[in-house]
């Protein structure tokens, strides 16, 4: 870097701070390589605006408590596609701003776009969401953090069963992909656990975020006399928004959105990256090895839910608490035998057990009987 | 009477090429440096006036840029592999134009293109490497090129105005794409990220050698000289033109108007499909849904700021990757919204617009 | 009453659905015809309407009042028309180039102000309940009807009569025709081309309010899914006619209804295709009614996308 340029840009930067007087952000992060050297940078790449009420929220919430932490740098790229410009990022990011520990966060970035920049540089970190690390497969310096969040929605489940008295729930969801399956599988065995001729009818929307398709089919099952929903897409705003609107039940999904239902909010399952993000960053600045898989449920801290709002009666909140508590002991399994898809087809026989660890669920291609949808 | 071309900004065919004076000529290529030049001039102070008012500094704001799109050999190469897809996508609308068509779909054609390229790479693999690659090569332009010579179709044998139905044939083909991809086409073990059966890692195209910039780059600039030979040198390129200028003439000296408009549609569309074909064989190595990422809207801006001439798609196609390139490095370092970008290109492109109105004015010859 | 409708339901949905998601499409369709009449064309509407839902909800979110929201969204629509128009009045600007343009920097513009209003929650307008005479929750829901889509007939009813008996809407539709006919009978080409612009993007800027004030009501980057661009290919669809543009946007919001709608009964295989309805019955009334032999009937002379 050309040295005769620095007070330059300190002083712009000074002057920059008086323009602004919000410029927190802008100071520490300026010129790595001058002013933060010796220290860690951490870059973190988000695939939609970060203020999303959503997927990207919840990440950025861990990047913004993970600032704080003395001698680190966070770095903040929003709206990266998932194509050559993620890879590109993450090259800037390590090129240009010195950081030796990244987060790209969408599950698209994994493949092969992390996989091969994680090759191209063997000395960076890479911790990503949501992707399946295999060991011998995929390179030591890419780690893998997730939680399991259908924990959150069978506690939805059992809540929703309480609140709807047409026993019908909906359920608005992007893609049928294995994520997805899980979470509405356990959003309707948990409500099966109270009420068991409860059923799901699931809407896919086709993408991740389509707020106008996605009010339109909140109102159709509202129509059909479903009562309570849930949702897994990007942005859940517009959905808790219009089941609010039409006075009935909803659950929250990734981030805290009672705020948007103060009277049918009933809780909501919700991210807690914190934990993941915290581990990464304590192991890149010790220089310990790349946690390679990182899993955990509410028992563990990645994931929590959010409080009742007013919809959740007395014995709603008794039942789901007596069930959160065995789940924070490791006691409770959600998916176990005998039990059928909504084929009639048996996906787990009578004595076989899925804990949460198992990659099995990690596949899921099927819904459970009582939901109506196809895969 | 306007004719279509004059307000899609092609040369008229029928300016005699060789009657210009050296002066004009010469003046001609000044302006057409200078002009667009001085208007990104004035386009970077307005956007500094901007960024004064929401209160960041102009002479930051403006380093951060050059840093991030043209400060070095990375930025070089970060801006290069953005500008990459958008020089074919960009064909997708020059083309057409020669002929007098306005054409939006380029978004489809590269999405069907990478759908029939991935089809085909997978039913090939296992063949010479470069048999499978020049078979995905060529269904991807068969496939991108079919589906705007459909639009094309519409509008020469019913009428249907192809700006509308190219729009509406890319809504439909992302539906086709993603209805073929997560159904029928969708490779069992692609979990959570649904995708075609891969084409394996032999027959990927890989990088230009010492560079880390996709052979995108180079089918595109290829692509782009030999549109522009075929448009200025040869005979039914002129006929081409003829059409844009004026069908009616074109029709009464007996051209095969139909042929020449379904000619040029396919030839934009084989582009665009060319880049849907390098998306999966050079990035992706399936067919998914990261691919529908508005290449092919972008290459729309890039086709009319470059006036639809093809050698000047490539200078804009990479100036607005290095916008893009140096996007990251403003929401960075200086925490501006990722929209940043957008605005710098709004105004960027305004701007040179706007001076198209300038042209003429020193080359003595009036207007 | 608690049980849902089943099959009827259906029917329902897409009545609904086109009284709800109908109204950005006409506004913005109304807006367009409305340039388009004068002989120019503005792709750039998309933007307009984006700005306007972001500029309609930052404004109701200040004063408290979605109406003056309306207002404002209307006039940062206006602003964005005159940059639009005064670009163009430049000799040989190609004003397809210049809308291609606009909506990015509208777009940008308005996700860039935007971010401060992504979370908060700013008061939306309310509706006119036509259903209160039924027991139905699902009727009463579908005929829940807003003022701006009432508005919006009136404005398409009054372009209706302004274009065939006043003076302005004569002026606009001779420049629109012949620029030299007008020119010869002194009018200001550019001026009037300046004021149909300007008035046509506020009413797409009404628009975008419409999407951030009622449906879906709320703010963020999503909120536009190529609503601004499908109705200027409506208006062409409509053949330049402010009663067709009304009729179009009523069956495009219709079709769009129908995908959630089947899901909703349990019809669930092909949803992305059942979502690409509108796309395909556009297509598909645009070939049968096109024909090659003639020019488009109603087609202003001097609109440089019909020749």
């Amino acid at each position: 870097m050309n040295s005769r340029k620095s007070p330059v840009t300190r002083r712009s930067v000074l002057k920059a701070l008086a323009l602004t007087g919000a410029a927190t952000a802008a100071g520490p992060a300026f010129w790595p390589r001058a002013e933060a050297a010796g220290s860690l940078v951490v870059g973190v790449i988000y695939v939609g605006p970060k203020d999303d009420y959503g997927y990207s929220q919840a990440q950025a919430q861990a990047a913004a408590a993970i600032r704080k932490i003395p001698g680190l740098t966070v770095v903040e790229q929003e709206k990266v596609a998932e194509t050559t410009d993620v890879q590109k990022v993450m090259a800037s990011m390590i090129e240009q701003d010195e950081a030796t520990l990244l987060f790209p966060t969408s599950f698209g970035y994994f493949d092969p776009h992390v996989l091969k920049m994680a090759e191209k540089y063997p000395e960076i970190r890479f911790a990503h969401c949501g992707g399946l690390w295999q060991a011998g497969k995929h390179p030591k310096n890419v780690g893998s953090y997730f939680g399991y969040i259908d924990e959150c929605q069978y506690l939805n489940g059992v809540v929703a069963a309480h609140a709807t008295k047409t026993k019908k729930l909906g359920f608005i969801a992007a893609k049928p992909i294995p994520q997805v399956l899980r979470n509405i599988n356990a959003f309707t065995l948990g409500a099966q656990s109270v009420k068991p001729d409860i059923t799901t009818q699931v809407i896919f929307t086709g993408d991740w975020l389509l707020p106008v398709k996605e009010a339109e089919a909140a109102n159709s099952l509202i129509d059909q006399g479903i009562d309570v929903m849930t949702m897994h897409v990007d942005s859940p705003k517009v959905i808790v928004e219009t089941c609010e609107r039409r006075r009935i039940h909803v659950c929250g999904y990734h981030a805290d959105q009672s705020a948007l239902a103060p009277k049918g909010y009933l809780t909501g399952a919700e991210w807690n990256w914190i934990t993941p993000y915290t581990t990464h960053v304590k192991a890149a600045m010790s220089g310990t090895s790349m946690p390679n898989i990182l899993r955990g449920g509410l028992k563990e801290g990645y994931v929590k839910t959010s409080p009742y709002g007013p919809g959740a009666s007395a014995a709603a909140r008794k039942r789901a608490d007596g069930v959160k508590a065995k789940m924070m002991k490791g006691e409770y399994v959600i998916f176990k035998g005998p039990l059928k898809d909504n084929t009639g087809r048996t996906v787990i026989p009578a004595g076989t057990s899925h804990v949460q660890t198992d990659v099995v669920l990690e596949q899921m291609d099927y819904l459970v009987a009582g939901v109506i949808g196809k895969v | 009477m306007s004719s279509a071309t004059a307000t899609l900004g092609v040369p008229a065919a029928d300016t005699p090429p060789s009657g210009e004076s050296l002066r004009e000529r010469f003046g001609g290529i000044v302006e057409s440096i200078a002009i667009p030049l001085g208007a990104l001039l004035v386009a970077m102070g307005l956007f500094g006036l901007f960024m004064f008012v929401i209160g960041k500094d102009p002479l930051q704001v403006y380093r951060l840029i050059y840093k991030g799109g043209f400060s070095s050999a990375f930025a070089w190469q970060n801006t290069l592999q953005r500008g990459a897809p958008l020089i074919l996508t960009a064909l997708c609308v020059a083309l057409p134009a020669q002929a007098g068509l306005i054409i939006i779909g380029g978004e489809g054609a590269l999405v069907l293109g990478a759908l029939a390229a991935a089809v085909t790479g997978h039913a090939l693999d296992g063949s010479a490497t470069l048999v499978v690659q020049i078979g995905m090569a060529l269904a991807g332009m068969v496939a991108g090129g079919l589906w705007i010579a459909l639009a094309g179709g519409l509008r020469q044998y019913r009428g249907v105005n192809e700006t509308i139905s190219s729009l509406l044939l890319t809504y439909i083909a992302i539906a086709v794409f993603n209805q073929l991809v997560e159904g029928p086409l969708r490779d069992p073990a692609s979990l959570n990220k649904p995708s075609t059966m891969p084409i394996g890692d032999a027959n990927m195209i890989g990088s230009i050698p010492g560079l880390d910039v996709h052979w995108g780059l180079v089918y595109g600039i290829v692509f782009c000289v030999l549109s522009y030979g075929l448009v200025r040198f040869t005979t039914p390129g002129f006929a081409v033109r003829v059409v844009g200028g004026n069908v009616r003439a074109a029709r009464l000296v007996g051209l095969p108007v139909g042929a020449l408009v379904l000619g040029a549609c396919f030839l934009g569309g084989a582009a665009a499909g060319l880049a849907g074909m390098v998306e999966v064989a050079a990035v992706h190595g399936t067919a998914n849904a990261s691919l529908i990422a508005g290449y092919g809207y972008a290459g729309i801006l890039v086709a009319f700021i470059a006036r639809h001439n093809a050698l000047a798609i490539v200078p804009v196609a990479i100036l607005l990757g290095g916008i893009n390139a140096s996007g990251g490095m403003l929401q960075r370092h200086l925490d501006l919204p990722d929209a940043t970008v957008l605005v710098l290109q709004g105004i960027a492109f305004m701007t040179i617009l706007a001076s198209e109105t300038l042209y003429g004015r020193w080359q003595g010859r009036g207007h | 009453m608690d049980s849902g409708l089943g099959w009827l339901g259906v029917p329902l949905a897409v009545v609904g659905g086109a009284l709800r998601v109908s109204t950005p499409f006409l506004f913005v369709s109304l807006g367009e015809c409305l340039t388009e009449k004068s002989g120019r064309i503005n792709l750039g509407l998309e933007g307009v309407l984006v700005m306007g839902a972001m500029t309609g909800y930052a404004v109701s979110y200040y004063t408290g009042s979605p109406w003056l929201g309306v207002l404002g969204a209307g006039f940062a629509g206006l602003l964005l028309g005159v940059l639009h128009a005064l670009i163009c009045n430049l000799p040989r600007v190609n004003d397809i180039a210049v809308g291609i343009g606009l909506m990015l920097f509208g777009t940008g513009l308005a996700f860039f102000l935007g971010k401060p209003f992504v979370q908060p929650s700013a008061p939306l307008l309310h509706a006119i309940e036509f259903g209160a005479w039924s027991d139905s929750t699902q009727i009463r829901s579908a005929l829940r009807v807003n003022p701006l889509f009432i508005g919006g007939i009136l404005l398409a009813l009054s372009m209706h009569w302004a274009f065939r008996n006043t003076r302005w809407g004569m002026v606009v539709r001779m420049v629109g025709d012949s620029a030299d006919a007008a020119r010869a009978m002194g009018y200001s080409v550019n001026r009037v081309r300046l004021m149909a612009t300007a008035c046509g993007s506020f009413f797409a800027g009404v628009g975008g309010a419409f999407l951030s004030l009622y449906y879906p009501g709320s703010w963020n980057e999503g909120l536009s899914s190529g609503q601004g661009l499908m109705a200027v290919a409506l208006v062409i669809f409509a053949r330049w006619r402010p009663i067709a543009c009304f009729w179009a946007a009523l069956l495009f919001g219709g079709a769009a209804a129908l995908g959630p709608a089947l899901q909703s009964v349990g019809v669930t295989g092909g949803y992305y295709l059942f979502n690409a309805a509108p796309y395909v019955l556009t297509l598909a009334i645009m070939i049968a009614t096109c024909s090659p032999h003639r020019t488009l009937a109603g087609a202003p002379g001097e609109l440089s996308v019909t020749k």
